[in-house]
């Protein structure tokens, strides 16, 4: 090689020189790197640091009238994973079903949250039992990932009492996540199921807090509070208009053995201070996952436990519903009060070549209007029926409301069966163009025929009949009240069919249901179903004091035998309302 | 010798301590992860290394350069034949466990003898280059330093370890440069490389060969040169994207992964984020020693070896960056001041190789770990944990202080 001097520090200068500037180059992408993007990266490595674990959020109370507890919420346990892989999600849930029995609808419901949502911890266990939670509380160390946290659990101090009314609360499902309304929840957090839970979700719903921990690239936490917390925050309490006392008392009184359906609400205002399905159910054991033996039990019961019959179920109206075909014929002059009838009730009605036979074979007699009512004389409606004729009947049936739904701040109300007006193509469709008569309009006035009523719906018609025409919107939850006209009597007209009524109560059908000090009015109703030859449904709906009413009850109860016995019931309900009343004032809650 | 004692190279040797001692601290802290590993103890097993890398240098330092060059061909052909052995023996662990990079006797393993491969090349390239009186200056002249390093390469390629690859080709055209070799010449012998890796920009490959052909022109080699070498370059350019492009995906990945083993993409391109993330978020100051919150939480792959840079980038801030940066830039341009200043040519050979190699790794590794380079997995002097590379580097040592020592001039007069 050239080895002089002269060239070797030429070359000395070039290679220092690439020395230099190769260093330069590297120190200068460091610099760009740490200083110039140093907020970037710095907020990449907190992000990669730090994990948000979401604090379960207890939902809000549920209050009755008077501030006491219709739902609350415990202690309870959850335990979730911060899982990378299905794999390792799977692993640990089969490393659990070692120390305890884990059911493969768990693993799977596991799995699918964790699909939802890959960067949240994954629920394993919405509410765990104890033992388990002590168990792996021991072993944490070989848990890697596993949070376990409080997570409230809801409690319905009165569950079966109470269970037409709360519906409960359960894991969002797989259907309810790709639903717009839920856009903001995620797999395994709790939702309102049915009842006031799913009605009011929006005002039950806690915000949820957030703990942040420190996690290493695996997954594991290895350090707590990384940060403050953010504390999960409940709603304020959700106020009813429910009394629970009244509740309960309702509850008592059907027991086990009474099925049917109950609507107690004030008549001005529209508030529910009551409202039952019998046979109920414990929503308590709905919490946390439904054990399929249970649910199982309560489907099979043919008495069907879950099936609301306060809203959803529509009977056949009977003679609750003769009010309404007495009040079209007044409100369309055909009528008054104290008006016969062309013919006189003797046990039965020649309509064509068919006998339209009277709910009392010895007859009634020459009866009033008011007359008819007190004694439900069948009779006297057919003939009331045809004098309206049907297509004025079937209108004044649905001006009344007896196609709408009551608009009871509770889900899944149904819609009432009613005729549509012009009757004709309504007929034709349902029975073909020579399929029907004129003998339609006989049921239809007696409350029978294409006519199939709710409790709710019933309820809310009695508070226009309790008050001046107008009806109340019935009111779980406290608000404004509201009210619709449904008909217009004269001031004499309201006096006088509001006798009628207090006279059921107290010479008429439901003369075995007398409260002493208080004048019940109301109408008992004995509807025939397709379902049960024998036992008919039975009705009452009333309201008392008759002359400044304070309560309206409605009650129906299936294959329950005549009217009187529902008014029995009513009457009870009415006597504990008010005779409570007089006792105990109601506290006002501050809110 | 007793002159000789009294010329060792002070600031050469604090300089290599005191990057030995900082790499040895950052190993230390690479182990304090919040879930510990076997990384923890490994700072104490480079503290041995250091210590038998210390007595290695010391007899080196007082051996001679003749010494040196009269070992340099036994050495050269015992590293060869090592690296034969590998390809049959060779065992894959740690940074490189997809290779055969390790030689291993009963299951024990003695290291990676590729790193004593680089040395073995220095030294048998500054023999074969000092010995000619005038630099090659024709391309068929190169022909002896090109299969010194082809053998050994190819050996390793077939490990396969591309990143000790490039070493041997740095190596190859800094001491060529050294050696006086003209610079039209470098740029002729490394044309076809820089042709493959252009070839998949057409447009610039073709200004590229523009002024490859300008070159010929101007140099005038043998016909037969300039034809060969226009040949291999349209090759590399033009026909080798073709072939490529033929491949199915399969066997291109296949390629690339025998190339380089390391880059499994999606695995690199997790370490490249997770790395740039450390460097980033260390700021200028840094999160403090030991407390780097990538690393603690083993979002940094290869903490200890690779990756071990990035430790103090995000522990120390740019500011522990520019005081290692500048360490090492003081030790090379102190050892290219040795180079200069040798006695003899080879000495200055062996002394620019060493430069070129520890520069190489710098550049390679800091590179891949701020994202200006790919990743090709090459260790850091003096920090990356591993007993080999910790030997060779102080054997590195110990050969550049003895040729400090017999050098001319007042060696431990300036810094520079």
């Amino acid at each position: 090689m050239s080895f002089h001097p002269n060239e070797i520090q030429r070359r000395a200068r070039i290679a220092s020189g690439v020395l230099v500037v190769g260093l330069l180059v590297i120190g200068g992408a460091f610099f760009r790197t740490q200083v110039l993007q140093n907020a970037r990266y710095a907020l990449q490595s907190e992000e990669n640091r730090l994990r948000a674990i979401p604090l379960p959020a207890p939902r809000g109370l549920i209050l009755d009238r008077n501030g006491k507890i219709i739902a609350e919420n415990l202690p309870g346990y959850s335990i979730s994973l911060l899982a990378r892989h299905e794999d390792s999600l799977r692993t640990t849930m089969r490393r659990i079903g070692e120390l305890m029995p884990v059911s493969s609808e768990a693993v799977g419901a596991a799995v699918r949250r964790f699909r939802r949502d890959r960067l949240r911890p994954t629920v394993l266990f919405g509410d765990a039992p104890f033992e388990l939670v002590s168990v792996l509380e021991e072993r944490r160390v070989e848990f890697p990932g596993l949070i376990i946290q409080s997570a409230p659990k809801r409690f319905y101090p009165d569950g079966p009492a109470v269970s037409a009314l709360v519906g409960y609360t359960g894991e969002i499902s797989e259907i309810e996540l790709s639903q717009g309304r839920y856009a903001e929840y995620k797999a395994g957090q709790q939702v309102g199921k049915d009842g006031l839970e799913q009605q009011y979700e929006s005002r039950l719903r806690g915000r949820e807090g957030t703990r942040f921990v420190e996690v290493d690239a695996r997954g594991r936490v290895v350090g707590e509070n990384a940060r403050a917390d953010l504390k999960p925050e409940a709603p304020a309490p959700l106020y009813t208009n429910i009394d629970l006392d009244l509740q309960r008392f309702v509850h008592e009184i059907f027991g086990d053995s009474l099925i049917g359906g109950v609507v107690a609400m004030e008549p001005h205002s529209g508030a529910v201070l009551a409202l039952h399905s019998a046979p109920t159910f414990d929503p308590n054991r709905f919490i946390g996952g439904i054990p399929a033996s249970y649910w199982e039990a309560l489907q099979a019961d043919p008495r069907k436990p879950l099936y609301n019959k306060a809203i959803k179920g529509t009977y056949p109206p009977g003679s609750i519903w003769k009010l309404v075909t007495a009040i079209v014929a007044m409100e369309e002059g055909l009528v008054a009060l104290d008006d016969h009838q062309v013919t006189p009730c003797t046990g039965g009605y020649q309509f064509g070549n068919r006998f339209f036979r009277c709910w009392d074979k010895k007859g009634h007699g020459n009866l009033s209007l008011a007359g008819a009512i007190e004694k439900s004389c069948d009779v006297y409606f057919y003939q009331l029926g045809l004098k309206i004729g049907l297509q004025k009947l079937i209108a004044g049936g649905i001006r009344l409301g007896s196609r709408d739904r009551s608009g009871i701040d509770l889900p899944a109300e149904n819609r009432p069966l009613f005729p549509t007006d012009p009757p004709k193509a309504y007929y034709d469709q349902l029975f073909g163009p020579q399929g029907w008569t004129n003998a339609v309009t006989l049921n239809l006035s007696i409350g029978q025929g294409e006519n199939s009523q709710t409790v709710v719906n019933m309820a809310r018609l009695y508070t226009a009949l309790a008050t001046d025409g107008q009806a109340a919107k019935p009111e779980v939850v406290r608000g404004q009240a509201e009210r619709v006209r449904l008909f217009n009597l004269t001031d004499a007209q309201m006096k006088a069919v509001q006798q009628s009524l207090t006279d059921v109560v107290g010479r008429g059908t439901a003369i075995g249901s007398r409260l002493e000090g208080i004048t019940v009015a109301g109408k008992t109703g004995t509807a025939q179903n397709a379902h049960d030859a024998v036992l008919d449904h039975a009705w009452f709906v009333g309201y008392a004091p008759a002359e400044d009413p304070k309560i309206v009850v409605a009650v129906m109860l299936e294959f329950g035998g005549g009217g009187s016995r529902a008014a029995r019931i009513a009457t009870r309900i009415i006597e504990r309302y008010l005779r409570a009343r007089v006792v105990s004032t109601p506290a006002t809650v501050g809110e | 010798m007793r002159s000789r004692s009294i010329r060792t190279d002070w600031p050469l040797v604090a300089l290599s301590l005191a990057l030995t001692g900082f790499g040895i601290a950052m190993v230390y802290s690479a182990g304090q992860t919040d879930v510990p590993s076997f990384v923890a103890g490994l700072w104490r097993n480079q503290l041995t290394w250091f210590a038998l890398g210390i007595v290695v240098a010391y007899a080196i330092s007082r051996s001679s350069v003749r010494l040196l060059e009269w070992a340099s061909v036994p050495v050269y052909v015992v590293a060869c034949l090592l690296l034969v052995a590998l390809l049959f023996i060779g065992q894959g662990a740690g940074t490189a466990a997809s290779t055969k990079s390790w030689l291993a006797i009963g299951g024990v393993r003695l290291g990676q003898p590729s790193e004593f491969a680089k040395l073995a090349v220095v030294l048998m390239l500054a023999r074969v280059l000092s010995a000619e009186r005038r630099a090659p200056n024709t391309l068929f002249g190169l022909w002896k330093p090109a299969l010194i390093v082809l053998v050994p390469w190819l050996l390793i390629m077939a490990q396969p370890d591309l990143g000790t690859g490039i070493v041997f080709i740095a190596l190859f055209f800094a001491m060529l440069f050294w050696s006086g070799v003209a610079w039209p010449l470098l740029v002729m012998a490394a044309s076809p490389a820089v042709s493959l890796i252009l070839a998949f920009g057409p447009g610039i490959w073709g200004a590229w060969f523009l002024m490859l052909l300008a070159l010929v022109a101007w140099r005038r080699p043998s016909w037969i040169e300039g034809a060969a070498l226009v040949a291999v370059n349209v090759i590399m350019g033009v026909v080798a994207p073709l072939l490529w492009g033929r491949l199915d995906p399969y066997q291109q990945r296949r390629l690339l992964a025998f190339l380089d083993p390391s880059a499994d993409p999606r695995g690199s391109a997790y370490h490249l984020i997770q790395s740039q993330v450390a460097i980033g978020s260390g700021g200028i100051t840094g999160k403090g020693f030991t407390e780097g919150s990538q690393k603690r939480l083993a979002f940094l792959p290869e903490q200890h070896t690779d990756f071990i840079f990035p430790v103090v980038a995000e522990e120390l801030g740019f500011i522990g960056v520019t005081v290692a940066l500048i360490l090492f830039s003081v030790l090379l341009l102190r050892t290219v001041r040795i180079a200069a200043r040798a006695s003899s040519p080879f000495a200055s050979l062996v002394a620019l190789g060493l430069t070129a190699a520890w520069f190489t790794h710098l550049v390679v590794n800091l590179g891949m770990t701020v994202g200006l380079l790919p990743i090709t997995g090459i260790p850091l002097p003096f920090f990356s944990y591993g007993g080999s590379f910790m030997l060779a580097c102080w054997m590195s040592v110990g050969m550049l202080v003895l040729i400090s020592s017999e050098g001319r001039g007042q060696a431990d007069g300036l810094v520079i």
